[in-house]
């Protein structure tokens, strides 16, 4: 980890993929950009891998089905069939339509809050979790990019932001 | 401009050829007396060998069997109109679906579509013939010619008090009438609207712009009635005993989906042959959820019609149920693993809704699946358990599937394949998803 960062503001979300090319073509590596809103198509300037939240999803969502059909197989057909208004509970097959709702419901209860769930894990997310927000403004109105440098690069990547529109350049200490 | 090469051009007159010798033979094969068909049954009986002599012999069982080879005749002189009538009204209702998809376009104000429009309108352009075809085998059924509707036959409706008291509706020239309305207004709505499109080509205009927008939204409204109506009249009163209320969105949205396929498909195919320059992958990632997304539509409404008869198991309603399980148990559960389950799991996922093959595999199984879906909406009432896929079926599919080819494919000849004026078509163009 380098011991300096830069940090440099930007006021206009196309102004700020274009400085994220110029670094990225210069091979620079960028640690971190700080955006009020969505950025559309930053993520693939950065060249950020994609997302496997969807495959979680899918997986949860088996977790669901096999739950629901496993506790319904336990509940009405194994532990005690009973005969309620004459639907057929010697086999879960056979008795199976009146499980679907439920059967389908779990998979989404589950698909939907363990995906949710993973991804507060992984963003790191949680109530009363220390805000990591190297400048207020980025909230608001502010773009922020945060790039690692060192003693010999760091003239040369303040002139690349520069040139590319950054509005502000700092040079700060990592903590 | 795109041509139609001559070997599909030859495709489709094989297919027609081969699909209507196979017909023709499927109508002579079918039995002309019910000497015949008691003499098959014989040979079958004796083929199953010795079980028949137990029971006693007499008059009763005697009547029974005449009784019983009077209905197996009917059954097996209606197969090869039911063979010929199922894909002929599937294959016109994907025309009709297709049509129904481009005017959503053109209301919603879609920005991704218009280069598709001309896709879609070549596909709308079946309306005409496939609408002819239909309203023969229905012009037929009522002039007694086939058993399709036992409600056309007085001798039927006679004996039976549930048809009577439903023959303020289920009359011939009402049906005909009707019939004749549905397939008058859609044809004419059609034809206005490409009309529009195509002078749209010229020059520019807000007003026909507008004037298409109005004309698809009144389409809409009319279509949704129609169809309603039109799947209980075509569908429906085949088993004139029976009725449900969710069946007409059942059948939209099997039209739907496959509607959307057939898109997907005459789309891919004429972007490998090269033309449709303007296409790209996102397109097709587009038509493809559409595909997943109406096939899951499709499973929730066939399950909720499913679940609410074998539910509730009101002896009326659920015979419907009960033919189609024992006699058709393969094909009417196989739908729901062709049009749900196989479209779900393959096309759930992103990227392979972006790979040509997978979709055309996936749309492949979806229309075959929605074929054996009304496949299972009209047999059991006209052949029953003597339903069989055989000659006269596959040649019916293939006669049709080619006149399909054939009216499609000549109707994109005559048009650019891009539409050259459209309010979203630079956006469409450059469509990334």
């Amino acid at each position: 980890m380098a011991s300096k960062v830069l940090h440099a503001i930007f006021t206009d979300d196309d102004i700020l993929m274009q400085a994220v090319k110029a670094l990225r073509e210069k091979k620079y590596s960028i640690n971190e950009v700080f955006c009020p809103f969505p950025v559309h198509g930053l993520d693939k300037a950065l060249g950020l891998p994609g997302t496997r939240l969807a495959i979680t999803s899918f997986l949860y969502g088996l977790v669901g089905l096999a739950v629901s059909t496993w506790m319904m197989n336990f509940i009405m057909i194994e532990d005690w069939p009973q005969n309620i208004g004459g639907k057929p509970s010697f086999s879960y097959l056979q008795n199976m339509p009146a499980f679907v709702p439920i059967m389908f419901e779990m998979t989404v209860f589950f698909a939907a809050h363990l995906m949710v769930i993973t991804f507060y894990l992984r963003s790191k997310l949680w109530p009363f979790k220390k805000a990591e927000n190297p400048d207020v403004r980025t909230t608001d109105d502010k773009f922020l990019m945060e790039i690692s440098v060192n003693e010999n690069n760091v003239q040369a990547i303040a002139e690349v932001l520069h040139e590319n529109g950054a509005s502000e350049i700092k040079l700060i200490d990592n903590k | 401009m795109y041509t139609m090469s001559s070997k599909l051009k030859l495709f489709s007159l094989a297919l027609i050829i081969v699909g209507a010798i196979g017909l023709i033979y499927g109508f002579i094969d079918a039995p002309s007396s019910v000497e015949d068909v008691k003499e098959m049954l014989h040979a079958e009986d004796a083929a199953h060998s010795g079980e028949v002599a137990m029971g006693s012999s007499g008059v009763d069982e005697a009547a029974h069997a005449d009784e019983h080879a009077e209905h197996v005749f009917h059954q097996l002189q209606n197969k090869p109109w039911a063979a010929i009538y199922v894909p002929a009204l599937f294959i016109f209702l994907i025309s009709l679906g297709v049509f129904v998809f481009y005017a959503l376009q053109n209301v919603s104000q879609a920005g991704w579509s218009p280069v598709l429009f001309r896709v879609m309108e070549g596909i709308t352009s079946y309306l005409v013939p496939g609408g002819i075809i239909v309203y023969i085998i229905l012009l037929l059924s009522t002039l007694h010619l086939n058993h399709l509707f036992i409600w056309m036959d007085p001798e039927v409706v006679a004996n039976d008090v549930i048809i009577q008291n439903k023959t303020a509706y289920l009359n011939t020239p009402f049906f005909l009438i009707r019939a004749a309305i549905y397939m008058i207004g859609w044809i004419l709505f059609s034809k206005l609207i490409i009309k529009n499109s195509r002078k749209l080509d010229e020059e520019f205009s807000l007003t026909l712009h507008k004037r298409n927008f109005k004309l698809s939204a009144m389409f809409l409204v009319f279509f949704i009635v129609t169809e309603s109506m039109m799947s209980w009249d075509w569908i429906m009163s085949i088993d004139t005993h029976w009725f449900s209320t969710l069946f007409g969105w059942f059948v939209l949205a099997s039209i739907l989906v496959s509607a959307v396929t057939t898109i997907a498909l005459v789309t891919i195919y004429l972007k490998g042959k090269g033309y449709l320059e303007h296409v790209n992958n996102s397109h097709i990632h587009d038509l493809a959820k559409f595909m997943m997304g109406f096939s899951i539509f499709w499973a929730y409404l066939w399950f909720s019609q499913f679940l609410l008869i074998w539910y509730a198991n009101i002896p009326e309603e659920v015979t419907y149920y009960v033919s189609r399980l024992e006699d058709y148990p393969v094909l009417f559960f196989g739908t729901v693993i062709m049009n749900w389950l196989l479209p779900m799991l393959i096309l759930i996922n992103s990227d392979f809704k972006r790979v040509n093959w997978i979709v055309i595999f996936a749309g492949i199984i979806i229309l075959v699946g929605n074929y054996m879906n009304f496949f299972v909406l009209i047999m059991p009432g006209t052949v029953g358990e003597s339903w069989f896929i055989g000659i006269p079926e596959i040649s019916s599919i293939l006669l049709i599937s080619g006149i399909f080819i054939f009216t499609v494919f000549s109707a994109l000849a005559k048009a650019p394949l891009t539409v050259k004026h459209s309010a979203f078509l630079e956006e469409s163009k450059h469509f990334q998803y």
